[in-house]
């Protein structure tokens, strides 16, 4: 080896490199005609299976060995449903003994799968936790009959504010502003939609006054965030505070002092709006077609948040400043600007979810009537990976456990009423935690943009 | 379209990263900015596309005062640039990456992807780019997200684009295929500004050159002027420009990496079965382009990798999985290849950063006490040992160069009784100076029998230090051949091809 060699000096291996590529018989490869992705490899995951065999266990204990005897019954129909469909009438026990049996047997796929280094699909699971579900329907109504109808409808209802809350969510993460305000948009909404509703006798003006509150807990996220690059977290944990700290005290200080005028829930609620035709069909109609205007502005929304967000300029700017701000403005878009407007359009449309409480179900404000949806809207946002249509459905699983808890109350399930008002909240757990894992949010969602 | 640039002055806060800077790029021309990392050349492109205000000069285009007040305006009045970090969003496909800002939009605002599609592709046929405007950019190599950069410059009809440090992701071919394309615009009436400090390639392309030091313009060079004189220009002295190292005097195989696999969350095999062994008082070389997984390899023998298979052992003692501070105690010393993120607490001082991994035990600490005096003691005698220039040991390093950074991160790692040294990037972002002193600790590391694994991915470090050098293509070694291999069978290397001329490695090394 020699003593020297030349860091800079290129002269001579210049020239020799010219015409080593000239003569090289092989030529160096065009880019493009790479194949992109590495080769791969599967780690075998057993995360499922396991999960799946727990289940099993359960279901074997609880349907199995602790069974219980009688009918369960599931009634499908309303009585103003075109036509009637009978009430379902099953066995308890030899039902869950048939899907006890398909569980374990669904258990022992997804094993079968993995050992063979093979991924297990996401049906399977969808398939477990259907039948898992319809299993413990069965067995928590042995002898008792449970209205599906009901439970959907229910499901439906306390899931609009959480539908609103999460395509907020969905909207400011995605311009690159955490949103953990949305607490505070709801319980502003439906404060300031009550009394405006209350007072005026307009629910029109009522629904426009619930945007105009979330737009401005907005402002206040917007402004310190984007402007002072307080960090985006901790305002919006100060706004929640702040908003249930001074809906509480108006709320004890003046509303309830003069309810008749300022909380009087004839004005505020808002009316069932049936559609013709649609609301007879028998399970959807009840559940999608008998209900307020804010539910049919919310099928409107979701389709048009998840069309604009990926079909339009607004959407592409939009994604771009969350994902890379600093590409976005070299390109002429302004970042602050984007942001400080998208993040009050989210405010809006989480205050129009937050006037679900009052107008379109209670009917009147009480305190801290949210109760934590805020959150569980954000936990919809993550668990939907940042998607409008996943982030709904997201929300309406969410919805779903919360009224399985109180229809299983009321028909008299044989579980402690303390620990089933647990399920929504440990569903959201094991949703965030089990099912999503490892997502990619957008790149620079909670990251200010530092301009020199 | 002739572009001037007038007295341009930038400070941030006590600096002056521009310091009435002048220059003028005449119609069609390459004109290359010169300049040392640091010397302020990105920030006065960043002052001409409107990202930074200056604080006095203006800038003409065609003797016309331009007032920019972003990227926006710029881009308007035909400056397009094409920036050393992409600016672009790797989860967007190409065509929505060139539409980005100024999209075309149906009656009902829908998006016209269409057009942008077309948009692409006629730019790419005119240059011969091969560019798939449907595919989505993470996807991409690097050569061909610096191809998208150009697309979306021309595709809002740029006639000065400027090229930020272009070649510094590139492999060697791939470089040269930048040239041709240089050449292509010039030929098509674009002006270009091309922003390098690689000697080499601006006398390759460039029709003049303005050499900057310290944010003010040195003077001017023609490209017929030899290394030794551009070299000395930009760094303001005679330059050293060898490496100055005796032949090794390899002893036993000291660490052997065998049949090392890293699997990265999504299943992909980021290092693919890669063996290798390294002397004691030999340095190899890792070369590569950036992303082929050598991050990953090192990673992965530090033991921050949570997903390896394969093995490797330090004198004969396995440390695969084994915990971090494990390693380090087996005798590792390691630079990390991002010192601000990985190496240094940028609010400590130099002297804590010095302790830094030395924090559970004597002498540093004493029942649970930081031996103040010891330390600072310690902390003097090294910066004086490593050249740490600093205003004392109490200075956070996140105020030193990033020479004297990477100096204290030396200084911390080559400290202890090392087994192996493994040093990433040594030299990425620092002056010529810190360069010269970096390079001579690394050769006498080896000259004290330490085995010595180098990542690099400029191929002159490489050529400089190495005694082996082992290539790295896609998270495989392509092959391991000796120092002295020219570079143009390294530039083929890199870009995944073993010439012929490569006869299978030694002690079957292969990957």
């Amino acid at each position: 080896m020699n003593a020297e060699r030349p860091i800079v000096d290129e002269n001579v291996s210049r020239t020799e490199l010219k015409t080593a590529v000239a003569d090289a018989p092989l030529q160096h490869n065009h880019p493009d005609s790479l194949p992109a992705a590495l080769e791969t490899t599967v780690v075998k995951s057993w995360k499922a299976p396991i999960a799946f065999g727990i289940f099993s266990i359960i279901a074997i204990l609880l349907f199995v060995v602790f069974g219980r005897e009688g009918t369960s019954g599931f009634r499908l129909s309303t009585d103003s449903d075109f036509f009637q469909i009978p009430t379902i009438q099953a066995p308890t026990r030899a039902t869950d003994i048939v899907l006890t049996v398909l569980l374990v047997a669904l258990a022992a796929y997804s094993a079968f799968l993995v050992s063979r280094s093979r991924p297990v699909r996401l049906w399977v699971t969808v398939v477990f936790a259907v039948l898992f579900l319809v299993g413990f329907l069965t067995w928590a109504s042995a002898g008792a009959t449970i209205p599906v109808p009901g439970l959907l409808v229910g499901a439906v209802g306390l899931s609009v504010p959480l539908v609103f809350g999460a395509l907020g969510g969905v909207i400011s993460e995605r311009v690159g502003v955490v949103n953990v305000a949305i607490e505070g948009q709801l319980l502003a909404g439906a404060f300031v939609s009550a009394i405006v509703a209350s007072v005026t006798g307009q629910p029109v003006l009522g629904l426009l006054s619930a945007m105009a509150a979330g737009v401005l807990v907005s402002f206040v996220l917007a402004a310190f965030s984007i402007k002072y690059f307080v960090d985006q977290v901790i305002v919006g944990v100060v706004l929640n505070v702040l908003v249930t700290g001074l809906t509480s005290f108006l709320y004890s200080q003046v509303l309830s002092k003069n309810t008749e005028l300022l909380n009087n829930s004839g004005t505020i609620r808002l009316p069932r709006l049936p559609i013709p035709g649609l609301s007879e069909i028998p399970i959807l109609g009840p559940v999608l077609f008998r209900q307020t205007i804010i539910v049919y502005i919310l099928y409107v929304a979701v389709a048009v948040v998840f069309f604009a967000l990926f079909k339009t300029r607004w959407g592409l700017r939009l994604r771009a400043v969350g994902e890379h701000p600093q590409a976005a403005d070299t390109v002429g878009i302004n970042v602050a600007r984007t942001r400080f407007w998208n993040v009050s359009l989210a405010g809006a449309i989480a205050g129009l979810g937050g006037a679900y409480f009052t107008m379109g179900s209670v009917g009147s404000f009480n305190k801290e009537m949210t109760a934590g949806a805020g959150f569980i809207a954000l936990a919809a946002v993550i668990f939907g990976r940042w998607d409008p249509i996943r982030a709904t459905l997201a929300a309406l699983l969410f919805g779903f456990a919360s009224n399985l808890q109180s229809v299983l109350s009321i028909i008299g399930s044989p579980v402690p009423s303390e620990f089933m008002l647990m399920l929504p909240y440990l569903v959201t757990i094991f949703a965030v935690a089990g099912v999503v894992g490892r997502v990619r949010g957008p790149a620079a969602s909670g990251k200010p943009y530092i301009k020199s | 379209m002739k572009l001037e640039l007038r007295g341009i002055t930038k400070r941030f806060g006590a600096l002056t990263a521009n310091d009435h800077i002048d220059l003028t790029i005449e119609p069609g021309e390459i004109h290359c900015l010169l300049g040392e990392n640091g010397a302020g050349k990105s920030t006065l492109m960043n002052v001409l596309y409107g990202l930074y205000k200056a604080e006095e000069g203006e800038i003409l285009l065609d003797d016309v005062v331009q007032h920019f007040a972003g990227p926006g305006d710029a881009m308007a009045a035909g400056i397009g640039m094409v920036h050393q970090h992409f600016m672009l969003i790797p989860v967007f496909t190409v065509a929505e990456n060139v539409m980005l800002g100024h999209e075309k939009t149906n009656a009902a605002g829908v998006l016209d992807l269409g057009a942008a599609r077309e948009k692409v592709r006629e730019i790419s046929e005119r240059f011969g780019f091969h560019v798939d405007p449907d595919a989505l950019v993470d996807d991409l190599p690097v050569g061909v997200q610096q191809r998208v950069e150009i697309i979306k410059a021309l595709s809002r009809d740029a006639k000065v684009l400027v090229f930020d440090e272009p070649t510094a992701v590139l492999t060697p071919q791939e470089t040269d295929e930048l040239m041709t394309i240089m050449r292509q615009l010039k030929a098509a009436g674009t002006s270009i500004v091309f922003i390098t400090h690689k000697l080499r390639e601006v006398r390759e392309v460039a029709d003049r050159i303005t050499v900057i030091r310290l944010g003010k313009v040195v003077g001017e060079a023609s490209p017929t002027a030899t290394n030794a004189e551009l070299a000395s220009l930009m760094v303001g002295r005679a330059v050293e420009l060898t490496v100055h190292k005796d032949p090794a005097q390899p002893g036993a195989d000291a660490f052997v990496v065998s049949n090392l696999s890293v699997i990265d969350p999504h299943g992909q095999l980021v290092v693919n079965n890669v063996s290798f062994d390294v002397r004691a008082g030999e340095i190899l070389a890792i070369a590569g382009v950036q992303g082929n997984g050598q991050t990953e390899l090192t990673e992965a023998i530090m033991g921050l990798q949570p997903r390896v298979r394969g093995d490797i052992t330090l004198d004969g003692r396995s440390i695969r999985g084994l915990s971090v501070k494990q390693v380090l105690a087996s005798g590792i010393g390691f630079v990390p290849e991002d010192r601000k993120e990985d190496g240094l607490v940028g609010e400590f001082t130099i002297a804590e950063n010095l302790m830094l991994d030395r924090s559970d035990g004597p002498p540093f600490v004493k029942a649970g006490t930081l031996q103040l005096n010891y330390l600072n003691e310690f902390a003097e005698q090294k910066s004086k040992e490593f050249d740490v220039r600093s205003q004392g040991i109490t200075t956070p390093v996140g105020r030193l160069s990033g020479g004297n950074q990477q100096k204290v991160v030396l200084a911390r790692e080559l400290s202890r009784d090392l087994r192996l040294f493994m040093a990433a990037q040594p030299t990425r972002g620092i002056d010529v100076g810190s360069i010269e002193f970096v390079h001579k600790r690394i050769v006498a590391t080896r000259d004290a029998g330490i085995p010595v694994i180098v990542v690099s991915t400029e191929l002159d470090e490489v050529v400089a230090l190495a005694d082996r050098i082992a290539v790295m293509y896609r998270g495989t070694i392509v092959g391991i051949v000796p120092g002295d291999t020219p570079r143009d069978v390294l530039g083929l290397m890199m870009a995944g091809e073993v010439p012929d001329s490569v006869t299978s490695p030694p002690e079957g090394a292969a990957a």
